[in-house]
């Protein structure tokens, strides 16, 4: 068997390149139809990447914290302790990244002139700057200092609304868990920018202690946010730090907290399938033509050899395998261009003409193409199995000729 | 035991309505070592016959018995075991694969045997010179001529030491001279390997050298004569 291989993968090699031009052009397409699939793949694959890192960024983590009713109910009395014991150990494992604890509840932050709503953030400076976004993006101003830092941080888009700015003084007022009024003057040390301006109008930053104090609530928390090495793998250190904490907590995956973005990562995942498979069913027509011609051109031939003594499934190979070569070159090219052309851009493609719709729905102006080894190896692997498929149909009826037929044919 | 036993062949062909006997009650045998010319008019039956004998076409109704092997009721992988190891084919149209050297194409029918690949080179390159075609082993068929094609395909048909060769007008699209050569070499390796030669003709130069000629006319054998060769 292995030795008639041979010969059909001689005739293979052979026959594909009996007419240069029509080989090439099919190469030209399959190269460019694979091209399209990775390059393209990457392209979005960058820009949901991009969008779930900022969204990890702007504070869920990879995974949360909390108390079992906070996220039915976000107020002040639906607070957990800071991680002692066991938790604190899982925390402080190899595979946590970096972790913080917050206060977060809603509140009022009023200027001389304006009101609004919004959510109070009681940070610890040193650990948030490991994995939020607030630290980085002070566009004015200054970053807290430590937790016990009296002075509040506000987005731009805020302080435009509540016609305020660095260095003025606004009130900012809450409920303790007594239900009665926590309020107190802050003076704005920060404003940030940042990439949606929904996060700018939406949270405040100030000290863990001074909000803790603020709300009278001890040294409790309302949130812990951690981060792991990859969200995309969350999985087990989620199980290790839900494993770790006692009844009455709730422990989420970025998925679930924001499961807009979580449904969009698996839609996307769906989307590059689909997108593989419909730019591969177009070049299928080509590929499917190409053989059907070849085969067409080859009855003698074909004829000639099932009455030499080739068996039927011989010939089913033979044309099998000159249509798997053809592809398999067309995807080597195909993944050449690919790399070639996303390895110059992962700098990144500056979209900003289109930046408000991107905004729209929390894409930054700049795409990140990504080349995943897992979409390529999806792709080639697509390509392969579906090509296959659809050489069936000529290969089998050409392993299906009457030799005297066939060679008899004018 | 003969090498070829056909016993009451029948075939019809359907071409539009008309149905066209191509075989009607044949019987013939054929001993090893033979040379047998099938002559007859075009549509008398000869190739119709042949294909059967090959195991390209089956009867409607008859055996045909290769050696103590009845093989009309194979299935069509065995028929095509059959061919590889007992038959070499000659066309009229010399028939060689284009993308082959002649060395590959007389190596063909080896490979889908599984001979090994010193094997086939040894033989090959014994053959073709057999049939004087040495130095020209690495030409593709477009260049040459039909009458070293059809060499070739004499190779081709004779490397294995099949039981018989069938030949359908191998003369047909030769000039007098390289269709001369042809039968020679026919003729030689017919007495040097006893090698079974069945060949349907009406080119009466091969007609002279055959020693038994089978007549045919409406798919039928009118005459089954032996004769000393010219």
């Amino acid at each position: 068997m292995m030795r008639s291989m041979v010969i059909v993968s001689r005739l293979a090699w052979r026959n594909l390149w009996r007419n240069h031009r029509r080989t090439m052009i099919m190469l030209t397409a399959v190269s460019i139809g694979v091209w399209a699939m990775i390059f393209m793949t990457a392209l979005m694959r960058g820009m949901v990447n991009e969008m779930i890192r900022d969204t990890v960024r702007n504070l869920p983590g990879h995974v949360q914290i909390h108390h079992s009713e906070y996220r039915d109910d976000p107020s002040v009395v639906n607070s957990i302790p800071q991680p002692t014991g066991e938790l604190l150990a899982a925390l402080e494992s190899p595979e946590v990244v970096a972790w913080a604890s917050r206060v977060r509840v809603p509140a009022v932050i009023s200027s001389e002139r304006e009101s609004r709503s919004v959510t109070l953030l009681g940070i610890d400076p040193a650990r948030e700057s490991t994995i939020s976004f607030v630290a980085d993006d002070i566009a004015e101003g200054r970053f807290l200092d430590d937790g016990a830092d009296n002075g509040v941080i506000i987005g731009r888009k805020l302080a435009d609304t509540l016609d305020t700015e660095l260095g003025k003084r606004v009130v900012i007022m809450s409920q303790d868990p007594d239900n009665e009024i926590a309020d107190r003057g802050f003076r704005v040390v920060g404003v940030f920018d940042a990439k949606t301006q929904q996060l700018e109008e939406s949270f405040i930053f100030t000290g863990i202690k001074t909000s803790q104090k603020l709300l009278k609530i001890g040294d409790r928390v309302h949130e812990v946010a951690i981060i792991g090495p990859d969200f995309r793998n969350v999985a087990p250190m989620y199980k290790n730090i839900a494993a770790a904490t006692g009844p009455g907590f709730s422990v989420l995956p970025w998925n679930e907290l924001d499961s807009y973005i979580g449904t969009m990562l698996g839609v996307m995942d769906g989307f590059v399938l689909v997108w593989i498979v419909v730019v591969f069913l177009a070049l299928s027509f080509g590929l499917v033509n190409t053989l059907v011609m070849a085969v067409f051109e080859r009855v003698r031939e074909i004829g000639l050899m099932l009455a030499l003594g080739m068996k039927p499934i011989m010939i089913l190979g033979q044309i099998i395998v000159e249509s798997l070569l053809l592809l398999l070159i067309g995807l080597a090219i195909g993944n050449a261009l690919a790399w070639l052309s996303v390895v110059p851009l992962q700098g990144g493609i500056d979209v900003s003409i289109v930046a408000e719709g991107m905004e729209m729905f929390g894409a930054s102006a700049v795409l990140y193409p990504e080349l995943l080894i897992a979409d390529v190896i999806m792709a080639n692997v697509i390509v392969i199995l579906l090509g296959f498929v659809a050489s069936l149909s000529p290969a089998w009826r050409a392993s299906r000729y009457q030799p005297i037929e066939a060679i008899t044919k004018v | 035991m003969s090498t070829v036993r056909c016993v009451e062949l029948c075939r019809t062909f359907k071409q539009g309505d008309l149905e066209v006997v191509g075989l009607d009650h044949v019987s013939i045998e054929i001993e090893q070592g033979e040379f047998v010319c099938l002559v007859a008019p075009s549509g008398g039956g000869k190739t119709t016959l042949l294909n059967a004998i090959g195991g390209l076409d089956r009867p409607d109704a008859g055996e045909i018995w290769i050696g103590d092997k009845r093989i009309d009721n194979l299935s069509k992988g065995d028929l095509a075991e059959m061919r590889l190891n007992n038959i070499g084919f000659v066309f009229q149209a010399y028939n060689l694969i284009p993308v082959l050297t002649a060395r590959e194409n007389v190596e063909f029918v080896m490979h889908v045997q599984g001979v090994s690949a010193e094997e086939r080179r040894r033989k090959s390159e014994a053959v073709l010179a057999e049939v004087g075609l040495e130095g020209l082993e690495d030409r593709r068929p477009a260049k040459m001529s039909g009458g070293q094609q059809q060499r070739v395909a004499v190779a081709r048909a004779i490397v294995s030491e099949p039981t018989m060769v069938l030949a359908d007008e191998p003369t047909a699209n030769l000039d007098s001279h390289t269709a001369e050569q042809l039968i020679d070499l026919f003729m030689s390796l017919n007495k040097k390997h006893k090698t079974t030669f069945i060949i349907a003709t009406h080119d009466q130069r091969v007609v002279a050298y055959a020693r038994r000629i089978v007549k045919m006319l409406d798919g039928q054998v009118v005459e089954d004569i032996s004769q000393q060769p010219a």
